[in-house]
C-alpha cells in the first residue's frame, strides 16, 4: 500500500493538480461522450418517420 | 453450425446485433477500468525519479495507443468502403472518428500535464507532440469534411481519401522519438525487446489499455447504431423496428 491516509492519497506527493487533472478530465470526456451518444440515439429514434399516421397529403 | 458472416454486413442485421453487444463491452470496460485504476494507484509503487507524477502514464500511454490504433482501424474500414462500396464499412469509419479524436485529445492533455512537472513546460514543438497534434487535426478534418457533404455516400468517399492519406502520420508519430531529437522519452514497451519498466507498472498500463479498447468498441457501436438509423430511416426494416418510439 502506497498511502497511509486519504489526505496523502489525494495529495499525490505534491502532484495532485497534475494527476487529478489528468484522470478527472479523462473521466469527464468519457462521461460526456456517453451522454452525447445516448442523446444522439434517442434523437435518431425520434426522427424516424411515423408508420401509424396516414401519408401527409401535402 | 454455420454462420453467415455476410449477413451481418448489412445494416439491418448489424443494428440489433450491435445493440446486444454494447452492454457487454461497457461492462468489460468498467471492470477493466476498476482493476486498472486499482493497480495504478494502490499496487504500482512510487517512481524513484518522478515520484507520484508518473501515474499519469496509466492514462497517457493507453490513450496514445488508442489514438493511433483507432485511426488505423478507421482508415482501414473507410478504405474497404471505398474499394468495395460497402455502406456499413464506411459507417464504421465515421463511428470511430469522434472516439479517436477524444483519445487523441486525452493523450495530448495528459501529456501536457505530465510534461509541466517533468520537463518544465506544457508543450514543446517537437516531432512526437506535433505529429500527435496533426493526428487530432486529421480526425477533425475527416469529421468536418463528412459533415460538410450532404450526400452520405459522397461524404464516405471524400472521408476515405483523407483518412487513407493521413495514415502516413501514424508511423511518423510512433517512430518520431527514434528519428528525431526530442524531450519525449522513447518507447517503454515495444514488440522487439522486453519492456524497460517494473512489472506492476506494465500490468497497470496494459489493463488500462484494454479498458480503453473495450470502451472504444462500445462507443463506436453506439454511434454506429445512430448513424445507421439516421441514414436508413426510410427503409422497410427501420419501419418494423420494435424499439422505435410510437
Amino acid at each position: 500500500m502506497n498511502w497511509s491516509s486519504a489526505a496523502e492519497f489525494f495529495a499525490m506527493g505534491g502532484y495532485a493538480g497534475f494527476i487529478w487533472g489528468s484522470f478527472g478530465v479523462t473521466a469527464a470526456c468519457i462521461a460526456l461522450e456517453i451522454v452525447v451518444l445516448g442523446a444522439r440515439h434517442r434523437r435518431a429514434l425520434r426522427a424516424l418517420p411515423r408508420t401509424d399516421s396516414p401519408p401527409n397529403p401535402g | 453450425m454455420t454462420i453467415n458472416w455476410f449477413k451481418y454486413s448489412s445494416p439491418a442485421s448489424f443494428y440489433p446485433l450491435a445493440g446486444r453487444f454494447i452492454p457487454w463491452f461497457f461492462a468489460a470496460a468498467a471492470l477493466l477500468a476498476i482493476g486498472g485504476l486499482y493497480i495504478s494507484f494502490f499496487l504500482a509503487p512510487t517512481d524513484a525519479q518522478q515520484g507520484e507524477a508518473y501515474r499519469i502514464i496509466f492514462i497517457h500511454v493507453p490513450a496514445a495507443w488508442m489514438s493511433m490504433f483507432l485511426y488505423i482501424v478507421m482508415a482501414m474500414w473507410a478504405g474497404v468502403g471505398l474499394a468495395f462500396n460497402t455502406r456499413l464499412s464506411s459507417m464504421v469509419a465515421s463511428a470511430l472518428a469522434p472516439t479517436g479524436a477524444m483519445m487523441t485529445f486525452v493523450a495530448l492533455w495528459t501529456g501536457s500535464l505530465w510534461g509541466k512537472p517533468m520537463w518544465g513546460t506544457w508543450w514543446v514543438w517537437d516531432a512526437r507532440l506535433t505529429s500527435e497534434l496533426i493526428l487530432l487535426f486529421l480526425y477533425f478534418g475527416f469529421m468536418s469534411l463528412q459533415a460538410a457533404i450532404d450526400d452520405p455516400r459522397r461524404a464516405d468517399k471524400a472521408g476515405a481519401v483523407i483518412a487513407l492519406v493521413g495514415v502516413i502520420n501514424v508511423p511518423i508519430i510512433y517512430f518520431s522519438v527514434k528519428w528525431w531529437n526530442t524531450l519525449h522519452q522513447g518507447a517503454s514497451v515495444s514488440l522487439m525487446k522486453s519492456p524497460t519498466m517494473a512489472r506492476t507498472m506494465l500490468l497497470g498500463m496494459l489493463v488500462m489499455a484494454l479498458a480503453f479498447w473495450m470502451y472504444s468498441i462500445a462507443a463506436m457501436l453506439m454511434r454506429l447504431r445512430s448513424i445507421i438509423l439516421e441514414r436508413e430511416r426510410n427503409s422497410d426494416w427501420v419501419k418494423g423496428l420494435k424499439e422505435r418510439l410510437s
